[in-house]
This record gives C-alpha cells, structure tokens and sequence, in this order.
C-alpha cells in the first residue's frame, strides 16, 4: 500500500514537474526572456540579454518591436532562425537532427533504472 | 566470449568519440556565416539621410541589374578604410550603390561624406540597428551585393578588401 | 634572463626524474620487497623540487618583468599591480600546466607517505600509474608550452594581462581547483593499482576515501570561486551560465560526488568494487577531457584558453592512451568473482546511494552530452547549433525534484536493510506540509506554481529533516551538514531566480526614473586616473518609499594595455538581499545604459555551497 502510494507520489511529482513556465503578461519580461535563449552572434558566448554590443541592443529592439506587433515567442525565433540560423538560439530544436542530444540522457537514465532493479530484485 | 564482445564494443565507441574530436579541431569555433546564401535581401523602408523622406530601397534594386548594399557608420574605423575603395568602384564602374547609415548622428553622417565623398545613390537610416538585422546583418562594416530581384549574390562581412572589389567588378561586367 | 634558464633546464632535470621515477618503480615493483626503498621517497621529493624551483623562476619573471621571457611578454605589463603580475604566472596556459605539474608532484609525493599501512606493491603501482601521467604532463609543457620560450630583441613592454583576469577570486580560483583535479589523478592511479593489486576491500577503502574527500572539497570550492568571481566581476549579474567551461568542470565534479558515495558502500560493506573503479577513472577522464576542452580551441566560451589545435591533438592523444589502459587493465584484472552473496535490499542504504549515483550519472549525461553535442553535430553534418540555459534547466529541473526527496530518505536508512516504518507517516505530512507552504510562498509572483513548488517543497523538506537530525543524538555530522546545504541551495537559488527583479534604461546624469516603488536617480560622474585605467564612476541613488537611501556606485574601466572597456557592477550584499548595479557606456554619447537588479539571497547561494564543502572538511577531520 505504502508502496503504491510512494509511486504514484513520484510519478505525481515527475509529472507536474514538466510543467512550462508561465509568464505575467508583460512585453517587458518577455523581451528578456527571449533574449535570454539567443546567442550573441559577435560575441565570445554571451546571451543577447547579457551582452552590451550593437549587435544585441539592435536585436533587443527587434524583439520588442516585433512583440508589440502581435508575433508570438515562436514567430520570433523562426525568424531570427531564418536570418542567422539555429545557431542564434540556445534551446535546441526537438527535432531529427537533435533526437540523440534529448534522447540519451533519459536512455541511459532508463538503463540505469534497469541496473539497479537487475541487482536489488533479481537473485 | 562475452566480455570481449563488450569491451571491443567499448573501444570501438570510444575510437568513435576521439576521432570526432580530432576533426572536430580543425573546425572554426566561432559562426562564419555562410557568404554565399541563397537568400533574397528584404527590401527595406526607412528615411533618408538629406531629405529626411521615406524611402523604399526595392526603387533603386528593381531598376538596376546590380546593386551593391553597404552598411556603415561614421563612427565605425574599418568603414574610413573601405570607404576609399568604395568610392573608387563608383568610379570606375558607376555601379549603383544604396549606403545604410547604422546608429549614426545625421551630422556625424555628413561629414564623413563630406570629407571622403559620396558613393551612395541614396543613403537610408538605421537609427536603431533593427533594419540591419532584418537583413541578417552582423554588424558594420557589411556589405551586400544584389541583383534586381534582391538575390544576394555576394555578402562581405568586415571591410571590403581589393579583391572583394575586384571580385565584384567581374560579376557585373 | 637566468631565470628562465634555470626554469628550463629544471623542468628538464624533472623530466628526467620522472622517467626515472617510472622505470625505477616497475623494478622495485618487480622486486617484491616488503618496504619501499627509501631511494623513491628522495627522488620523489626531488621530483617537486625541481617544478617548484621551476614555477618559482616564472613567477620571479614575472615579478620583474622579464620580457624576454614570451610567456611574461604576451601574459604581463610593468603597470600591473605586483599581486596580478605573480597571480599572472598562472592566468595563462603554459604556467597553468606547470602548475598543474606542480601539484601532480606534490600530491604523489604526499600520497606516498601518507600510505604507509597500504600494501607496498600497490603503492608502488601507483606511483607508477601517477608516473605516466606526470610524464606526459611534462612531454605537454616540454614539446607544446613551454613557458621559458626566449624573446630576441627583448621587447620593452608586455602585451598585458586581460584585466578581467585581475581579480583577487580569480588568482586563486585556478590553483584550488587544479587541487582538485589533481586530487582525481591520484585516485585514478590508485584504483587501477588497486585493480591490478586486487587490492579493492574495505581497508583500501578507508585509505582511500581521504583523498576523496580531499578532492572533493577542493573541487567544490574552485567551482564556487569561479562563480563568485563570475558574479561579482563579469557583470551580468548571473553567476552560472552553462558555458563549456563551467560545465567541464561541473561533470568532474558530478562524478566525485557519486564517487564519494559509492566508496562509503565499498568501505561498510565491500560492495560496488567494479562501479568504484569506473567512477575513478571516469573522474579523471572527465578533468582531463576538460583540460582539453577549454585549451584546443574546440569549443566557443567566454573564457576558452589558447585556442591552439596542436595542443589539443597532444591531450587528445594522451587521454586517449589513458583510457586505453584503463580499459585493458579493467578488463584483464577485474574481480570475476560474484558479489552476488551479498544482497541489495530495496530500502537499504546501499541501494539508496544506488539511487543516488543513478541520479548523479543522468545529471552528468545531460552536462556531457549538452557541452560536446555541438560538436559532433558540426563534424557529421556540418551544422551549427548553440545548447544554452533552456536545454539544461529542462533536462535537469525535473529530476532535481525527485533527487531531493531521496536525499531526505536515503541518509536515514540503515545499511543492509530496513524496513517501510522509517518512511513514517508524520514524515508524509510534513512534506505535504512542505509543498503547500512553498505554494504560497510562491504564489506571489504569478510565474509557474506547481512545478517550483515541488522543488521548492523537496529542497524544504530535505532542510527540515536535516535539521531534524541535528537535534538528534546519533547522526553522521558531515553528511547533515552537506545536505542541509544542498537543500539550502536549492532553496536560495529557487527564490533567487523567483523574487529578482530588474531595471534597465537609458539615462542621462542627472535624470531620475522611478521602478515600482522606488526611485532611481543617476546624481553624477567622477574620473579618476588609475594605475592602469581610467576609472569613470556613477554615482547612484535608490530611493524606496520610505526614502531610505541606497547608494551605488558602477564603475567604467578604460585600460590602456590591452585597449579594453570594462564595466565593474557594484553590488551591495546584505543578508536578504543583493543590489546589483551596472552601466554600459553607449556609443558616442552622454548616455548610459543602467541595469539595476535587486537579487534576494544571493550570499546564501555562496554560503550553502560552503556548506556543502564544509561537511567534507569534517568528513575529513574525523576519526575513524
């Protein structure tokens, strides 16, 4: 019974864990949260939001510009994507090319998972 | 027999993993940004320089066989030194050339022209650095050369050198 | 001049020793005595006698200035503070390395006598193992970086040291965690002696287990330096960014803690032998592979090293030669016999340190495969993608959550097996209790509920019950500690990233802008001139609502050599709270850009890791 319960509580947990994160409705928050996930192109590994060149005080207003025309987060990248490459965002695609880099953690989480049943319940 | 089925296994994964590396040496680690895109350059709108009127570059793309786009500032060094070869392919081939004015004061603007001369068929305004990105521009000095359906055929980042303008004197012959 | 002569032809003598040392401690092996000669304690200490009369001639190069000397020209300027021109002996790549041999012999020389109960063969197999890579570490600095390269004409001024580089955390960020790296060598060395030796029990155990522990805090605190450097100088007011750099030196890390685990397993109940040999080469892989990382220029980072292929493809080589061995020995002498007499019971201590380095090798999968994927993808298929913050906040948040719960269950069990009484019913409510009372602390700031309320409910939880244990009377104090701190962490991070807030604007001297409830007022600038800079100073003044008065002042850096700016944040720590002030110059004009962030808990972020280091200082203190 005890057991049970302690299950479904981690799986409860595991789950509402993969919740995204919401964001109070405010263009300003949301600028800083897009430029946060893209890559300062002319510099040595900064984000955009850190970063104080040209370069990313122009795309910071592109940003708000286009947010303040309606475009979605999404739209944003696709474009910038479109211009620079996948290269200006941080949070790498879920897609074909990318499977083995979100895939193999959990691969191997899942392997050790079965290490350690193999050695605690089976003989 | 098992064990070594494993471990030849390993071996080979790890040989995998370095030979990887290995090539992985050679690749530059910071973005070269591929020149030879086959995008279309986005027509842009913005004010003039002089006049200070709304201005649609596709006017002088449209109507020209090529048209080279150049990114520059008065503040910006590199762009003194290419400014000089600029002027010279203007004279030489009188191709059309649309200047882009990048963060810039309008005097600022005018006195680099006024002491190094003026290339420019038109020069438009990029007070806040947003046209330049809708170009999928890195910064300036950067200069497009496009054909009069907006291909780009040619994008130099950094100052133009001699056999970039060599280069581009022999694509619009 | 002499100087460097004498810094050279040192290294060179040690060299020689080194090879020696190698040879000389087959043959000794091969003699089967039943003490080590005296002879390899001499030449042992010889060894480190000559690196260090080798490190103490670069650093007299730079002390003076020494410009024929290239690593002091392209690394010093005679206007350096004389604090920065020796902590610049090791700011660039060629003195790092011999730093790092530095401590290579010293800590081979401490191991051996602090090993005196240890089987003679095994410690002299390690030696031997710690050997081949001190020999390598020499053929390294000798062939590719060597730091006593000449100058002809001698320049008359240096090239200077990145004046980001001089920073008094960043001086003593590199040899702390190169302790640490060190620290992972030896281990290395040891298990696979101890492989061969089939010397893996409870007694290795015990002796080992120090040196862990030694590696472990030094590690943990070089870490910590480099992001509390990273916070109070980089000026951007974060203090981890999942840059490369930091990431390879998080999964050595990541690795040691699983390994410090595992040996207290191998120590009770001599279980895990083979999984304990693994980590310890794993460990050592890892540091490694990050040494080659950051210096082949393979990787783009904020802090990459020489950017030189040459130097990549030695280190690449010679890891490579390591792991080849390690796998051909663990092959050849790994313990055939079953442990399987002895069972894993499901709620057992064992199994929840299991658990724990289960858990520990996901988070280290998700750093290694988000810092190296890029790379394999631009080879293979020559594209280019950036893995940043949001990749590695996904991957790794969720199982945290999970991770702390365990942490609170795990310590309590006792070994071999315990029953489902110990997770008792009171301890369910309160972590109920936990949940709900980080709910509504959360809940003020509109941003994602549930998710960082399980978070924040385990990282309670685990704080609540850690203290619990520190007002009972049995209890393992180095572990309490460390957990209380980890939980403490979590926490501080938590509400840290919660409750920040930020300003940002353009502004003029003089102009006033308000921010929630407060007024910002930007009054004036001072200029001063500096030894080595222009200083441009803001004055600032924030005004709350009660007028109190916070006063803040932002630096601009002009440095002459080399021609950079800096902005230097001025941050003000208290104990709830951090106020963090940055301005940026912005082209051509009187106008700064102002980032104002005020960033609650931020010295517990600092204090918990402590913390968490400070229960393996007392770990080490212990008696056994």
């Amino acid at each position: 019974m005890i057991k049970l319960i302690k299950i479904i509580l981690l799986i409860l947990i595991f789950t509402l864990s993969f919740q995204k994160i919401l964001y109070a409705n405010n263009n300003y928050l949301l600028v800083n949260k897009i430029s946060k996930n893209l890559r300062c192109l002319i510099c040595q590994g900064q984000s955009v939001y850190d970063s104080q060149s040209d370069f990313a005080l122009s795309i910071k207003i592109l940003i708000k510009n286009k947010i303040e025309e309606g475009k979605s987060e999404k739209q944003i990248y696709d474009y910038l994507k479109n211009q620079y490459g996948e290269w200006i965002v941080y949070d790498p695609e879920f897609n074909k090319k990318n499977i083995v880099l979100w895939i193999f953690p959990l691969i191997l989480f899942t392997f050790g998972g079965l290490l350690i049943y193999r050695k605690v319940f089976i003989k | 027999m098992k064990k070594k089925i494993y471990y030849s296994i390993l071996f080979l994964f790890f040989i995998f993993i370095f030979s990887v590396f290995y090539l992985g040496l050679d690749k530059p680690n910071s973005y070269t940004p591929n020149e030879y895109s086959n995008k279309n350059l986005e027509t842009f709108t913005s004010k003039e320089l002089f006049l200070n009127d709304e201005f649609n570059s596709n006017d002088i793309i449209e109507n020209n066989q090529f048209t080279l786009v150049n990114i520059w500032a008065s503040w910006c060094a590199p762009c003194r030194s290419e400014h000089s070869l600029l002027m010279g392919l203007k004279e030489k081939t009188n191709i059309n050339i649309i200047g882009l004015n990048y963060k810039d004061k309008k005097n600022n603007a005018i006195k680099f022209l006024n002491e190094l001369g003026n290339p420019f068929e038109k020069i438009l305004t990029d007070p806040d650095g947003t046209i330049s990105i809708a170009l999928g521009a890195y910064g300036v000095p950067e200069t497009f050369l496009v054909n009069s359906k907006s291909k780009i055929i040619r994008k130099y980042i950094g100052p133009l050198k001699t056999e970039n303008i060599l280069e581009i004197t022999k694509i619009i012959k | 001049m002499i100087s460097s002569h004498i810094g050279y032809y040192s290294l060179i003598l040690g060299f020689i020793l080194s090879i020696s040392l190698l040879i000389y401690s087959i043959y000794c092996f091969r003699k089967n005595n039943t003490k080590i000669n005296q002879n390899i304690f001499s030449i042992l200490f010889l060894q480190f006698f000559t690196v260090i009369i080798s490190f103490i001639s670069l650093v007299y190069s730079f002390v003076i200035s020494d410009f024929s000397n290239e690593t002091v020209y392209n690394n010093s300027h005679t206007t350096k503070p004389i604090f920065y021109k020796i902590s610049g002996t090791w700011g660039n790549h060629e003195g790092s390395l011999l730093l790092w041999l530095l401590v290579l012999t010293l800590f081979i020389f401490l191991f051996i006598i602090f090993s005196k109960k240890q089987p003679t063969k095994y410690r002299l197999l390690s030696i031997f193992f710690q050997q081949i890579i001190i020999c390598g570490f020499f053929l390294f600095l000798l062939l590719t970086s060597n730091p006593f390269n000449f100058l002809f004409p001698v320049p008359n001024e240096g090239l200077g040291l990145n004046p980001i580089l001089q920073d008094p955390a960043l001086a003593i960020h590199p040899p702390i965690l190169y302790l640490g790296y060190v620290g992972s060598s030896i281990i290395f060395s040891a298990s696979l002696a101890s492989l061969v030796q089939n010397n893996i029990n409870s007694l290795w155990a015990a002796h080992i287990k120090k040196w862990i522990q030694i590696a472990w805090v030094f590690l943990t605190i070089g870490i910590l330096l480099g992001s509390i450097w990273a916070y109070y100088e980089l000026g951007w007011g974060g203090f981890w960014f999942w840059d490369p750099v930091e990431n390879v030196s998080l999964m050595p890390w990541l690795c040691l803690t699983a390994l410090l685990h595992t040996i207290i397993v191998l120590e009770k109940r001599s279980l895990l032998k083979s999984w304990t040999v693994i980590l310890s080469i794993a460990t050592f892989t890892l540091s490694m592979s990050g040494t080659f990382l950051v210096r082949s220029g393979i990787l783009n980072s904020v802090h990459t090293f020489a950017n030189d292929p040459k130097r990549g493809v030695f280190i690449l080589l010679f890891l490579f030669g390591l792991i080849l061995l390690s796998l051909i020995l663990f092959f050849i002498y790994q313990d055939k016999e079953n442990n399987s007499q002895k069972k894993f019971f499901l709620i057992s201590k064992e199994t929840s340190i299991l658990v724990n380095n289960w858990f520990m090798m996901y988070f280290l999968s998700v750093v290694l495969i988000g810092t190296i994927y890029p790379i394999f993808l631009e080879v293979l298929i020559n594209e280019k993608i950036s893995i940043g913050p949001p990749f590695f906040n996904k991957l790794l948040i969720p199982f945290l959550a999970v991770f702390l719960i365990f942490m609170s269950i795990g310590p309590k069990l006792n070994w071999i097996k315990d029953n489902f009484e110990k997770i008792k019913y009171l301890r369910i409510i309160l972590f109920f209790i936990c949940i709900i009372l980080s709910f509504y602390l959360i809940k003020k700031t509109s941003s994602e509920i549930l998710f960082t309320s399980v978070i924040g409910g385990g990282a309670l939880y685990l704080l609540f019950i850690s203290i619990e244990d520190l007002f009972k009377k049995k209890y393992n104090i180095s572990q309490v500690i460390s957990h209380f701190g980890f939980s403490l962490f979590i926490l501080s991070i938590l509400f840290n990233s919660l409750f920040s807030t930020e300003f940002s604007a353009n502004m003029k001297v003089g102009q006033e802008l308000s921010f929630k409830k407060d007024q910002v007022k930007f009054l004036k600038i001072k200029i001063f001139e500096k030894e080595n800079y222009k200083s441009v100073i803001a004055n600032f003044e924030i005004i709350d609502e009660k007028e109190n008065i916070i006063s803040l002042y932002p630096e601009i850096r002009i440095y002459n050599q080399p021609n950079i700016l800096t902005s230097e944040a001025d941050i003000i720590s208290s104990v709830f709270s951090d106020k963090f002030m940055v301005i940026n110059l912005l082209k051509g004009e009187e106008i700064f850009n102002v980032r104002y962030q005020t960033k609650p808990f931020m010295i517990w972020i600092w204090i918990s890791t402590f913390l968490i280091s400070f229960g393996g200082i007392l770990g080490l203190l212990k008696r056994n």
